[in-house]
């Protein structure tokens, strides 16, 4: 008898419907599984033979074959036990097959029959909604995840013979009640515990207003780590949609919390220095979501930016221009998106204590070894540089100063309304996406400020490249002022938070 | 290439009449000396500026003022093409007008550092010249870098060092000049400052003190054509914000934070009359976000 049940596969980001089909008939007994299962997938029939046995159920001495189709996507994960389980007793007799006809199955078994959660499940149930399933079944682990899809039937199993009694008579499943507790919101550190450091918050302020890409430069111990750290408590909070499409993230990538899945908070992703270049930009055979797609609409935060590998950073330059990574492997091309702030902090010089030259000691070839170590082409990419300056005993036990992350974010939030408002008919959301030709529709100075612009030009030689950027960064400060035109002050502005050139050291 | 590189480069035995006379005199001086461009003229008065490869503004500025105002009375100005002090005072010298001389540590055709191959070339193509006591294509060597000195003070008539920590290179230099009985000032600086210890020290063991460029000229002889001027005072005539703003400046690295802090202006305020300043030439900016100013 023949009977199939539909489940999906991940790859990359995409989800593909996949059809589990089960056929029992006369022959030797066996239990085969073809279409391009893994080796992790083929492990299933183990799994579902020894699970039913331990609830009571045991196959006919029969030929069973699996098949999942189509044939050609290679079948990864551990989410196809359940619905192996299930087509397997729909073609042995156990289960009608008919009840298996518009239902989507995924989660994995153990031998004693439990259902355990597994990753990926809310992309799954967007997909089950898209081909217009009657209900999926998840493990009760992912339940919450799977029930952040509205108008779609979620029945969470714990058991095997849950799965029976559900699939029997899906309408027998209470739905749980609506309990919507407002989950506690993650303490996020204050900007307020900042003390000094007027130029470094200012920085900070105008990057995450326009979405630039920020550089801080500072010695050790001066707050650059502290200060990004709170950068996403100023940034504006998620909207639903932004909010799913990150959880989608944390889904493929198994790192949702069971019990309150929702990312609701922008995130801060802090990779260490020894991270490869593939920990960064996602990888794998079937590749998964790197440092800088987790870091999707919020903060990716490099410290001690010269420690990293040189083919860790250069992988970065391409995201930061498309916003989405990607990666091509035998097996296809997969894109992951990768919208976020880059803050990276460095030290100006080995030691760090550069320009103070009574504690630093460093060499002038070790400090442009040290400089060396980031490209041009990547400093180019940052729009911002800020200088975080060591603090001294008086700031450090002035009583508390400055103002909270939510006065900021207030001001954060006017800034982006102007910008959604001027980019609504471009494909841009933030100053710090504009290029070439929108540079000069939107970037307009008033003759005075080119008049400077063009002085500080040949005064300071930077490259047509820097000169886009202090547009860009000019174009947000003035906008922090609601002005309409960029004025000289703006531009003077932008100019010393310029990003920094290696001449400096020399 | 290697060839014609190896043929700009004559090879001066000690008895040709080429060898300069003011190293004649001394036993431990080389037997031939590799010279790319020019030697010093022996018949024009020459003074030394050495000093740390990482300096701070205060010395950086001091040494390109104090280079152009000796170069600008006819002093060939001689040093060792390092970072630092030495690039500064081969650039001063270059900007007072009187060819200046480097001595280097490794072949003659070996620019070390390789980032002052504009300034080595500059060098031998106003006149002055490049040499070394070592065969072209000799790689720099640590050693050979005090053993370089004693020719650089050999060459001069006077000895100026810039800053330098207690234990310097420099110092090596100056200790030459003392046995080979050329005079020998150091530049004075803050006490708390560790780049002027080495300064400080010299000052105490009986060295001339360089405070200001008069004193060096009267030393070597002669007379100074244009009366220096002592600090400029503010006369340039700036809007307010950037005056309050320049006045707050030295030479001592200040950062932003600390200007905004001192002036009472908003940090924005701040940056943006700093960048206007760096435009109109009077701040640099030697660090991230700290300045100074560009002269005295």
């Amino acid at each position: 008898m023949f009977a199939s049940v539909l489940s999906a596969v991940i790859m990359g980001m995409e989800v593909y419907p996949i059809q589990v089909e089960a056929d029992v008939s006369s022959g030797l007994p066996s239990f085969t599984m073809v279409g391009f299962p893994s080796a992790q997938v083929k492990e299933a029939q183990d799994r579902v033979r020894t699970a039913l046995r331990n609830n009571e159920i045991s196959l006919p001495p029969k030929r069973i074959t699996v098949n999942f189709a189509p044939a050609d996507i290679k079948k990864e994960g551990a989410g196809f036990d359940m619905p192996v389980a299930a087509a397997v007793l729909a073609a042995t007799g156990i289960l009608n097959p008919e009840l298996l006809k518009g239902a989507l199955l995924a989660g994995e078994l153990s031998l004693n029959g439990e259902v355990h959660a597994i990753s990926g499940i809310l992309p799954i149930v967007i997909k089950a909604r898209e081909e217009k399933c009657r209900f999926c079944m998840v493990p009760l682990g992912n339940l919450e995840e799977a029930c952040l899809v509205p108008d779609m039937k979620i029945i969470g199993v714990s058991n095997l013979k849950e799965m029976i009694r559900y699939l029997r008579e899906p309408e027998s499943y209470r739905e749980r009640e609506e309990e919507k507790k407002s989950a506690p919101r993650k303490e996020i550190p204050d900007f307020s515990d900042i003390r000094g450091q007027k130029s470094l918050k200012r920085a900070v302020e105008i990057a995450v207003s326009g979405f630039h890409n920020l550089l801080m430069i500072g010695p050790p111990g001066a707050g650059k780590t502290m200060t990004a750290r709170r950068i996403p408590g100023i940034m504006p909070e998620l909207s639903y949609e932004e909010s799913l499409e990150l959880t989608k993230i944390y889904s493929v990538a198994g790192l949702l919390s069971p019990s309150d899945p929702l990312i609701r908070e922008r995130p801060f992703r802090s990779p260490h220095h020894t991270s490869t270049a593939v920990a960064l930009a996602g990888g794998g055979r079937n590749p998964r979501p790197g440092e800088i797609t987790l870091a999707h609409r919020g903060v990716l935060f490099l410290d001690e930016m010269p420690e990293f590998s040189r083919r860790s950073l250069e992988i970065l330059r391409q995201p930061l221009e498309d916003k989405t990574v990607r990666i091509s492997r035998v097996s296809g091309t997969y894109e992951f998106p990768a919208d976020f702030i880059l803050c990276a902090a460095m030290n100006p010089c080995p030691c760090g204590y550069y320009p103070d030259m009574n504690r630093c000691r460093c060499t002038a070839g070790q400090i442009s070894s040290y400089q060396n170590k980031i490209s041009q082409s990547l400093l180019d990419r940052l729009d911002l540089c800020a200088e975080a300056e060591p603090v001294d005993f008086s700031q450090m036990s002035a009583g508390r100063e400055g103002e909270s992350s939510l006065e900021i974010r207030k001001r954060v939030e006017q800034v982006h309304q102007i910008q959604a408002w001027r980019y609504q008919k471009e494909k841009i959301q933030f100053n710090g996406e504009l290029t070439g030709r929108q540079l000069e529709k939107y970037c307009i100075m008033e003759p005075e400020a080119k008049y400077f612009l063009q002085k500080a030009f040949e005064h300071m030689s930077f490259s047509a490249r820097g000169y886009h950027r202090i547009l860009r960064v000019a174009r947000t400060i003035a906008d922090m002022e609601a002005a309409e035109t960029i004025r000289r002050e703006h531009i003077g502005e932008a100019l010393s938070c310029r990003s920094f050139e290696k001449k400096y050291w020399s | 290439m290697e060839r014609k590189r190896e043929e700009e480069i004559r090879c001066v035995e000690k008895n040709s009449p080429e060898y300069p006379e003011k190293l004649r005199c001394f036993d431990d001086m080389p037997e031939r000396l590799y010279v790319k461009g020019k030697l010093p003229d022996s018949e024009r008065p020459s003074a030394a500026i050495v000093g740390a490869r990482m300096c701070s503004p205060y010395g950086r500025i001091q040494a390109f003022h104090y280079a152009k105002m000796l170069s600008e009375a006819g002093v060939q100005i001689i040093s060792g093409l390092a970072w630092g002090i030495d690039s500064e005072g081969h650039k001063g010298a270059l900007e007072g007008g009187t060819p200046t001389f480097a001595v280097l540590g490794g072949g003659a055709d070996i620019c070390y550092p390789r980032q002052n191959r504009a300034l080595y070339q500059r060098i031998i193509r106003e006149q002055g010249g490049v040499c070394s006591e070592y065969p072209p294509g000799t790689q720099v060597r640590k050693y050979f870098f005090p053993a370089r000195n004693r020719i650089i003070s050999a060459l001069s008539d006077l000895v100026l060092v810039v800053e330098a920590r207690e234990k310097s290179g420099s110092l090596i230099t100056a200790q030459w000049a003392l046995e080979q009985g050329k005079s020998v000032f150091a530049l004075p600086g803050p006490v708390n400052e560790s780049l002027s210890q080495g300064c400080h020290r010299l000052i105490y063991d009986g060295a001339g003190i360089a405070f200001s460029p008069e004193i060096l000229l009267r030393e070597l002889g002669l007379k100074c054509k244009n009366k220096i001027k002592s600090t400029q005072k503010n006369e340039i005539g700036l809007a307010s914000d950037l005056n309050l703003v320049y006045s707050c400046l030295d030479l001592r690295p200040k950062s932003r934070d600390f200007l905004s802090q001192e002036t009472g202006l908003p940090t924005e305020k701040t940056a943006s009359a700093l960048t206007e300043l760096e435009v109109m030439g009077l701040v640099r900016e030697i660090g991230r976000h700290y300045y100074v100013k560009s002269q005295n």
